[in-house]
């Protein structure tokens, strides 16, 4: 049974409010506690490690909710989750970790995603970090994604992390084959201490492949953040990578955006910036009776929509 | 009514302090239009910003409706009623027109689709729009009037609104700026273009920051087009003159 704090951390990372629609499975501190298969989506825990397999069948529309849920201190989970999504298949997916850390000790969730999506299907996936505690006891998430979009496939990935989490090193490695297409959104906020990495790999292998990366993230108190987006373009594919970034008070961001082709016909554009909200957009904003801060809030807020 | 009393701003600039308004008084009145006109530089925009209270005056008083909110900050302002159209609008990456528009309109439940269709921006299409690159110079603008209608402030201040404006929209441009004007309002409309000039009450000439003339327009714009023209012969170093001759 999934009591209050369950719930308000469901709706944190799922934006869930009372039990998911379609396929879920709901992790709760190192257990799989509610699961629900559909037929032509089933959900099956695996057997030698920890985490599931969730297998698609062809053609299949609808949605799945993996949300994990940690409430514990001194707690460390570590899962390893198989999304396959079958040919034609019209998926939507939300993942996600919120943690609640009541103690000194930390709590981390260390999940791996192996995820292919097969020919002409098509996923939207969407994974969001949250994290909460009053003890000082640190909240931190390692997500490794590794995504696999076969022929005329197309994946949507929205990886978000808003507030709460100490520390993240985010792994994304993508292939994308012929007629395949990618777009990644990644927003990201951190404040006081707290430190992310994000590494991301996309390959595009193939004729008509292309890639559009879209990274966004907030430094604020004295975070560091880093970002290494590296594109890869193995045949005549395309691909965009846009990093910015808004540096406040003492953070520290990091971009560093790589291109790279293996063939003439491959066209690759990036793009990096990092800089402080801009006086005039305060200005405007305030003119519209905004205090400063509310003005720097709502900038912030736009910026990571 | 607002006023400016015995009005200087220096601001700085790479250290240096540099003037650019000097003893300037000006009242703008309820109900009335006003054109505030005159050559680049001359500080128009810098009146504006400190109606607005983006800056500091170095001396003088702005009163509006007999309080001194010279010391008040640009929030303050705002609440009270004055208003400001930006001349170069900032852009804001991810926000959608819908947020500024709600941010403008108090967050209104309801956002004031109107004054999207009154300057031929169509809501379906541009609500979800973000202020960003994806926009031209002349969307950009036509949304930051937009904005300042969505505010319906009393006092209301356009700078420069035709610019980057192309000619189909700036006629509808005028008729919005023109109808949004009540009894109860101020409104001040920086612009050199004739057809704004045209339809205001009183046109006030700034020159080299400070009120060179104001009138109407039978009584001023003779004089403004000589003094341009002028102006024009000397800074190309011809018709000494008539430069001589210049009203001043």
């Amino acid at each position: 049974m999934l009591n209050a704090l369950d719930k308000k951390l469901l709706e944190e990372v799922a934006d869930l409010h009372g039990e998911p629609p379609g396929a879920f499975n709901i992790r709760k501190d190192g257990q799989g506690i509610e699961r629900r298969s559909l037929e032509g989506i089933e959900i099956n825990p695996k057997k030698d490690q920890p985490g599931i397999d969730v297998i698609v069948a062809e053609g299949k529309e609808g949605t799945v909710h993996i949300p994990v849920i940690m409430t514990e201190t001194d707690l460390s989970d570590l899962v390893y989750n198989k999304i396959d999504i079958g040919a034609g298949a019209n998926i939507t997916l939300v993942a996600g970790c919120g943690i609640h850390n009541p103690g000194s000790g930390d709590a981390q969730h260390d999940g791996v995603h192996e995820i292919i999506v097969r020919k002409n299907a098509r996923l939207i996936y969407t994974e969001k970090h949250f994290g909460e505690g009053e003890e000082g006891g640190k909240r931190v998430l390692n997500p490794k994604t590794v995504l696999v979009v076969e022929e005329g496939g197309y994946a949507e990935l929205e990886l978000v992390q808003i507030r709460g989490v100490d520390h993240t090193n985010r792994v994304t490695e993508v292939e994308v084959k012929a007629g395949g297409r990618l777009v990644m959104y990644e927003r990201l906020l951190t404040d006081g201490n707290q430190t992310a990495n994000s590494d991301i790999v996309v390959k595009l292998m193939e004729e008509e492949s292309a890639a559009r990366i879209v990274s966004r993230s907030v430094a604020q108190g004295s975070s560091k953040q880093s970002f290494f987006p590296r594109l890869l373009a193995y045949g005549p594919g395309r691909g965009h990578v846009e990093c910015d970034s808004i540096i406040m008070d003492q953070a520290t961001v990091r971009s560093v955006p790589e291109i790279w082709a293996e063939n003439s016909e491959a066209e690759l554009v990036h793009e990096a910036a990092i800089g402080k909200i801009a006086g005039e957009q305060l200005t405007k904003l305030m003119a519209l009776g905004l205090t400063e801060e509310e003005a720097e809030e709502a900038i912030i807020s736009g910026f990571l929509k | 009514m607002i006023s400016l009393e015995n009005i200087s701003l220096e601001l700085d600039v790479d250290e240096q302090k540099i003037p650019i308004l000097h003893d300037l008084n000006l009242q703008f009145e309820a109900g009335k239009m006003y054109a505030l006109t005159g050559p680049n530089g001359s500080g128009k925009s810098s009146v504006a910003r400190v109606v607005m209270g983006i800056y500091k005056q170095t001396t003088g008083r702005v009163i509006y409706n007999g309080q001194d909110v010279g010391e008040l900050g640009i929030t303050e302002r705002a609440r009270k009623g004055i208003g400001y159209a930006f001349q170069h609008p900032p852009r804001f990456k991810g926000m959608p027109v819908k947020d500024m528009l709600e941010i403008a309109m108090k967050h209104s439940d309801q956002v004031n689709c109107q004054v999207l269709r009154d300057l031929g921006l169509c809501p379906e299409d541009y609500l979800e729009r973000t202020l960003d690159n994806s926009l031209s110079g002349g969307e950009i603008k036509r949304i930051e009037i937009a904005t300042l209608l969505a505010q319906n402030p009393k006092v209301r201040i356009f700078d420069e609104p035709e610019a980057g404006i192309d000619l189909w929209s700036f006629e509808r441009l005028i008729d919005v700026i023109g109808n949004s004007h009540r009894e109860d309002t101020t409104t001040v409309v920086i612009s050199h273009q004739e057809k704004i000039l045209n339809m205001v009450d009183e046109i006030v000439l700034i020159q080299d920051g400070t009120v060179s003339m104001r009138g109407n327009r039978e009584e001023i714009w003779p004089q403004i087009k000589a003094s341009a023209e002028c102006a024009c012969r000397s800074n190309c170093r011809l018709g000494e003159e008539a430069y001589a001759e210049c009203p001043r």
